[in-house]
């Protein structure tokens, strides 16, 4: 069972603030963190590694210092990190990104699973993971949030909007988790220890051996223009009293203003 | 001198801090409250691999130092104080096997211990023997190849959850402490049962049972060292073990502080944060200046006995100041608290209660300073 999960390092959100006169994030001093849901990925490839051997490759296109989210996953007790970084990958949007992925993921070889957080908490698109399914030109089940594996086949649920999915797919498959799936591991004091001395190979354009133009700023088809936050939410009123007089007020209000 | 820790102490201090902050911080009130044995903790702590720090890796620990091992228990005390107490306690039965056991007793004791697959325990205490070791009765009886245990023990810390034991116990009634030796018994053995667990002040979660020995045989190959030389054992435990408690009570003293200016930044009397008072002020700079005090003396004992220099007067030194210094500092985390400090609403009536275990376990203040004058005048 040979797994390729991939992650994103991603600022903590729990820790970011906003500028109240520019409406952005202040970015200064903010720590960064595995994207929770590509914890929820990496802990979920742990499992099935443990349940039935094979390898747990952990890959993640970023800036230098995605190393360290890398580093946190051998921590945890992935095999291998590999970090894409090139200059030529900057500005990329989810289809450049995709590309670059499945470039590595080629790259690796055989695999029998790839795992995807469903989403990253800063970009919250929840397109990585499916793009990257029909580039490799593999089956892929997103919002998972339970696994199990038979001769060859793997029973998924996923999560929808109005209760969960059950699917049998044939391996190799894509999947993107949700936090249900589990509950991530911390690194232990001898993955620490050992992560601190791995070797963490960098690959760029030259070692992926891929065009230039389908990557990064290039390789994108949509451009971001302005980025902002919506402005805060105002008029909030609290009900107070009883749960019953809460309530009479809540329904009121709403059929006053014609909701229900 | 460099008081820095070193860049993998640091790391594996960190590490530790998350694990203890997120699994253990957010239950240490209710695992007070329900007074059950934590065992989800100890199991992470064995996943995480904090139970055999010191040990090394051909016994199944991490290899590491005490110093690392001390940084890592203030950590697990200050995000829960009980499960602080069992990793110290539990160590009490580790280190004389890493010091006195042979490659057997090793192999086959300390490194389950290490790995955290298995509990350990400590056993001097006895109905009528505390402070004064040399007085103990429980005895031991040589028979071919098995000794015969009869005696019993009380308070004993991890008794119950643990599988394994070691135990000081008489194997020469003529000679005093000459005539004690160190003995290792699994749970289970025939003839060795738990009595009454002690219903204590605080740390309702620690176990404190009485350990029960009625013609329990034990083969001879479960002396720990040679026969007559527990006593031996038993003080240079207790030497380490002082450096636990120290860093225990270190780790409880710097929970209470935390609480405390947490709790005067926010309390408004005369329209202002208590925090602005120089009356809070003055008792927030003596409970830091303290701790800060109680910390350096502990560490500098785990430093001097990693660098196999003479450390123990300081590890006295150590667990007394730290045990006094936790006291002074709950009775003032308490103060500041005003009335809300007397109810169980805030952690600090809980540190309260549980500080005065340290000046009284592993050798009372008293001993402590009869320790220390010895080094003194000698
Ligand atoms: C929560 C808890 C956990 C414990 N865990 C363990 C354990 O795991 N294993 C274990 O073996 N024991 C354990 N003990 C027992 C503990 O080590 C003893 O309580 C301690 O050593 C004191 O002994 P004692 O209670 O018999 O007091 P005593 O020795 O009777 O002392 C009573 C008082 O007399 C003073 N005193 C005694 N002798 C002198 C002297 N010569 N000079 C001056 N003053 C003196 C003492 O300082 C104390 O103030 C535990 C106790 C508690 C409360
Ligand atoms: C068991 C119990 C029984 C009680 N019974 C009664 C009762 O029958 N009736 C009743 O009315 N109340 C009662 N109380 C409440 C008690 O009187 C208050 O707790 C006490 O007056 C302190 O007030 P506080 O708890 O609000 O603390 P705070 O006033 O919030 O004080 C917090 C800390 O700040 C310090 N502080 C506050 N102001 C200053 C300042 N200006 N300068 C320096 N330091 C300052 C205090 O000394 C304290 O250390 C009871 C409390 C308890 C615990």
């Amino acid at each position: 069972m040979d797994i390729i999960v991939c992650i994103k390092q991603v600022p903590d959100t729990t820790e970011v603030k906003i500028d109240r006169k520019t409406n952005t994030l202040i970015r200064e001093g903010i720590p960064n963190v595995i994207n929770p849901f590509d914890k929820n990925a990496v802990e979920e490839a742990l499992r099935l590694r443990e349940k039935y051997g094979g390898k747990v490759i952990v890959i993640s296109m970023g800036p230098p210092h995605a190393q360290e989210a890398l580093r946190e996953t051998i921590a945890m007790g992935a095999d291998e990190a590999i970090l894409l970084s090139d200059k030529a990958f900057a500005g990329a949007d989810t289809l450049a990104t995709s590309y670059t992925l499945a470039m590595a993921i080629k790259k690796l070889g055989s695999f029998d699973l790839v795992i995807c957080g469903k989403q990253a908490i800063d970009g919250d698109t929840a397109q990585v993971g499916p793009e990257l399914g029909e580039m490799l030109d593999i089956s892929q089940v997103a919002y998972v949030c339970k696994i199990s594996i038979e001769d060859g086949k793997a029973i998924v649920e996923r999560v929808i909007e109005d209760g969960y999915e059950l699917m049998e797919v044939t391996l190799p498959f894509l999947m993107t988790v949700t936090k249900e799936i589990n509950e991530p591991r911390h690194a232990s004091l001898r993955g620490v220890l050992k992560a601190k001395k791995k070797e963490i190979p960098i690959w760029g354009v030259k070692e992926l051996g891929i065009n230039e133009d389908k990557v990064g700023l290039n390789g994108s088809a949509t451009q971001v223009i302005k980025i902002f936050s919506p402005p805060p939410r105002e008029g909030t009123r609290m009900i107070e009293g009883t749960i019953e007089e809460m309530i009479q007020e809540l329904v009121g209000n709403l059929k006053k203003r014609k909701v229900i | 001198m460099n008081f820095n820790l070193t860049e993998d102490q640091e790391l594996i201090r960190k590490t530790a801090q998350e694990i203890c902050q997120e699994e253990f911080a957010p239950k240490a009130n209710e695992v007070d409250e329900k007074g059950e044995f934590p065992i989800e903790n100890i199991q992470k702590l064995a996943q995480y691999d904090l139970m055999g720090i010191p040990v090394s890796e051909e016994y199944g620990g991490l290899g590491y130092d005490f110093v690392t091992w001390s940084v890592v228990g203030e950590e697990i005390s200050i995000a829960c104080t009980t499960t602080g107490a069992i990793f110290g306690a539990n160590m009490l039965c580790i280190y004389p096997l890493m010091l006195f056991g042979n490659d057997d007793q090793k192999e086959k004791y300390l490194t389950p211990l290490a790995k955290g697959e298995k509990i350990g325990a400590f056993a001097i205490t006895e109905p009528n023997a505390g402070s004064d070791v040399g007085s103990i009765r429980t005895d031991a009886v040589k028979d071919g190849d098995s000794y015969i245990l009869n005696g019993t023990k009380v308070f004993i810390t991890n008794a119950g959850e643990a599988d394994i034991y070691v135990i000081l116990a008489k194997t020469n009634k003529e000679r005093g402490a000459r005539g004690i030796s160190a003995f290792i018994v699994e749970k289970g053995t025939p003839g060795f049962t738990f009595g009454k667990n002690e219903n204590k002040m605080a740390f309702k979660a620690l176990p404190n049972r009485e350990l029960i020995f009625e013609d329990c045989k034990i083969p001879a190959e479960n002396l720990l060292y040679k026969d007559g030389r527990g006593f031996r054992v038993a003080m240079q435990t207790l030497d380490v073990g002082r450096i636990g408690m120290g860093i225990g009570a270190v780790g409880l003293a710097k929970a209470a502080l935390k609480e405390a200016i947490k709790y005067a930044k926010s309390r408004i009397q005369f329209e202002k944060p208590i925090a602005s008072f120089q009356a809070i002020q003055f008792m927030l700079a003596d409970m830091a200046t303290e701790i800060e005090a109680a910390r350096l003396l502990i560490l500098k004992a785990a430093f001097l006995k990693d660098r196999g220099q003479k450390f123990e007067d300081i590890a006295a030194m150590g667990k007394l100041y730290a045990s006094e210094v936790a006291m002074r500092v709950v009775n003032k985390a308490v103060q500041i608290h005003g009335g809300y400090g007397y109810s169980k609403e805030y952690p600090v009536e809980r540190y309260f209660r549980e500080a005065k275990l340290f000046e009284i376990v592993e050798g009372t203040s008293e001993i402590q300073r009869s320790v220390i004058a010895n080094y003194v005048l000698k």
